[in-house]
């Protein structure tokens, strides 16, 4: 089986539907004779020609809105937005349209679509190349939200987007996008939309992450390994719809739980984890839900190994947790 | 091919006298224009009976067409049934011609158990597929760049379909509409876009709207052709867009339409226009009314009489009344179907808020 890092098993997975579903093309800034910013769309051009791969006039508003009338029409359109900071000019299409359209029609029009988006920080961008913004997405009705954390999820993930009938915001985190990588099977598969994983199991602590954090939640879980106190680790992988079950059956056993998101504190996801545990398992916690996320300041330059969680950040609410 | 003009240029057909200029009337049959003339009086019938419905309290809202009924008959006669329209909120007539019901209309009004979008919306933002008429959102403009991707994935499907998008003048302020018509030039798109001018975007006029000459002449920056076109005059509309259509299904790409007209009556039921503009300039436009004109036209050709008119008007009303009567007695939608469609599969999550409702239903009876 390949080793592949995760651009590599995205663009993978790009290939395979190409191949499998003409209705499936991909459009975006830069994405045909570049192959993407960061090369995810890297040969695509090549192999499928410039109707299906597409370079776009810079103007996300026109992507998306563009990409909504093919969806409409009947195609599986793939756009990726440059950096999910840049996001915004289609919020409208977003949020009003392509998320509204099965309900607003009473189910005659349907939006069968991805917006593939690298989000996150810790590779030096500042406020305009780093934000992680899932929060916008997760409260708007009709949108899947879907957030890998390693190749072979990516791949796996991406491929069941593409053939899921609703649209689905796919968000891509750069940071770990050419240091984490894995072996990825080659050809088809896919991993379920909807469902989290447990990296690890653990009975003292439940720690529950998603992207790019995942590095650091298990870093921090090994530590704590160190000091004798056990994590079970959940990779959410979906946020939208979330895998309620599983994360309410651990916290039930575990009694005590940290959620770690890099996006700001305040109406974050981490918040919707907590207050899903005090409505389900309540009477299990042994601790209040713990919440390790970025600052609610906007997202800094020079001092984001500040704002970003880190193994240290999270170990210490572990412990916290634990010794409660 | 579009007619070679100068973007500042109108181009009629028919005098306010509904004499046609014969050089260029495209000649439609006595049967379609027949067709045309009373599909237009219908919507008129139907606009003023809604409103008055409004005021009654039976519907919430209503927005209509009134004075605006030829840009969008003679505009969406111009087009093929495969073709695609994304209207704004005032193309109602668009549906009509392509033989959506008024049972189907008035349902939607009432958002009750036989409406195709299910009650999900307000008033007059219908959806209907089987007419190839897509769904109508209220931020205004957000169709137009919907209709260039439908028509680049039609081309891209080898399919001999066309999309035509609706939209107003105060619209051409709107960002969608620029990346619009941005995308359409550099794809060469198969779409029309056209703009009822009609000189105002609820209270703002439309030279506190852009200081553009026309709104046509925008086409040019885009690299695609823009004409302009007497809106109330609906030979020259379907000549245009006719022209527009043959032109994007040929290759030969996109065209914006600019249909100058006069909005006669308010923006909507919510409106008072008396607040923001003269009565003379209101006067001055009936005088233009398209239905007028287009009914002395077919009077100078000898097809249509004052009484088959007085006739028409009777017998529209009277079937708007009935059918009125018919849906007005259909229930909401069931309560269930709240939660359906906002994804193809009901999500566990939204499961549990249904089943939530239910037991607080039951608690409180």
């Amino acid at each position: 089986m390949p080793t592949l890092n995760m651009i590599q098993a995205l663009n993978d997975a790009l290939k395979v539907e190409m191949r499998r579903d003409d209705r499936v093309v991909v459009m975006g800034e830069d994405v045909g004779v570049l192959g993407g910013v960061f090369r995810v769309t890297v040969d695509l051009q090549q192999e499928f020609g410039s109707e299906r791969v597409m370079d776009t006039p810079l103007s996300e508003g026109g992507i998306i809105g563009t990409a909504i009338g093919m969806a409409l029409y009947g195609l599986r359109p793939v756009p990726e937005i440059q950096f999910a900071d840049f996001i915004y000019p289609a919020f409208d299409q977003i949020v009003n349209e392509m998320a509204k359209y099965r309900y607003r029609s009473g189910g005659q029009y349907t939006c069968p679509m991805v917006i593939r988006t690298p989000y996150g920080g810790g590779i030096r961008g500042g406020h305009y190349h780093s934000q992680s913004n899932e929060a916008y997405f997760i409260h708007t009705p009709g949108l899947k939200v879907v957030i890998p954390s390693n190749p072979y999820d990516a791949k796996g993930l991406l491929l069941s987007s593409i053939r899921d009938d609703d649209p689905v915001i796919f968000m891509e985190p750069k940071r770990i996008y050419r240091a984490v990588k894995g072996e990825v099977p080659e050809g088809d598969y896919t991993v379920p939309l909807g469902a989290a994983k447990i990296v690890q199991e653990g009975r003292h602590v439940t720690l529950i992450a998603y992207g790019a954090m995942m590095q650091e939640t298990l870093q921090a879980a090994a530590k704590a390994a160190e000091e004798g106190l056990q994590c079970e680790v959940i990779d959410l992988r979906t946020l939208l719809p979330l895998d309620t079950d599983t994360v309410v059956q651990s916290v039930k056993k575990t009694g005590r739980c940290v959620v770690v998101h890099e996006a700001a504190r305040t109406g974050g996801f981490g918040a919707e984890v907590s207050a899903i545990l005090m409505e389900k398992a309540f009477l299990d916690l042994e601790a209040p839900v713990r919440r390790v996320t970025g600052f609610d300041t906007p997202f800094p330059y020079s001092l984001e190994h500040y704002y970003l969680p880190d193994a240290n950040r999270i170990l210490s609410a572990i412990r916290e947790t634990a010794a409660f | 091919m579009v007619p070679e003009v100068a973007a500042e240029d109108l181009i009629s057909v028919l005098s306010e006298n509904g004499i046609a200029d014969k050089a260029v009337d495209p000649n439609l049959s006595n049967a379609d224009l027949l067709n045309l003339y009373r599909l237009m009086v219908f919507n008129r019938v139907l606009d003023e009976r809604m409103v008055k419905l409004q005021r009654q309290g039976r519907i919430g809202f209503y927005i209509g067409s009134v004075g605006e009924e030829a840009t969008v008959m003679g505009s969406a006669f111009a087009l093929q049934p495969q073709d695609w329209i994304f209207p704004s909120y005032r193309e109602a007539g668009a549906a009509f011609l392509r033989g959506f019901p008024l049972r189907a209309f008035l349902c939607q009004l009432m958002g009750n158990r036989e409406d195709l979008t299910k009650g999900r919306q307000m008033p007059n933002h219908f959806s209907a597929r089987p007419y190839n008429i897509v769904s109508i959102s209220s931020p205004v403009g957000t169709q137009l760049p919907q209709a260039v991707g439908a028509a680049m994935a039609a081309r891209y499907r080898g399919d001999d379909s066309i999309s035509l998008a609706y939209f107003g003048d105060g619209t051409s302020s709107e960002g969608d509409f620029h990346v619009a018509l941005n995308f359409a030039g550099v794809y060469k798109a198969p779409v029309i876009f056209v703009c009822r001018n009609n000189q105002w975007a609820i209270s703002v006029p439309l030279n506190k709207q852009t200081a553009s000459a026309t709104i046509a002449i925008k086409a040019k920056a885009y690299g695609i052709d823009g004409v302009r076109v007497d809106g109330n005059d609906l030979p020259a509309v379907y000549q245009v867009t006719a022209a527009a259509a043959a032109k994007a299904r040929s290759g030969g790409g996109a065209t914006l339409i600019e249909a100058v007209t006069y909005r006669l009556s308010g923006h909507s039921t919510s409106d008072d226009p008396r607040v923001y503009r003269p009565e003379d300039e209101v006067a001055q436009w009936k005088g233009k009314d398209p239905i007028l004109r287009f009914r002395l036209y077919l009077e100078k050709k000898g097809i249509w009489t004052t009484d088959e008119d007085a006739e028409l008007f009777r017998r529209v009303d009277a079937d708007i009344v009935t059918t009125l009567k018919e849906v007005e007695a259909i229930p909401s939608p069931p309560a269930e179907s709240l939660f359906d469609d906002v994804y193809a599969q009901v999500p566990p999550h939204l499961a549990e808020q249904q089943a939530s409702l239910w037991a607080a239903q039951k608690e409180d009876h």
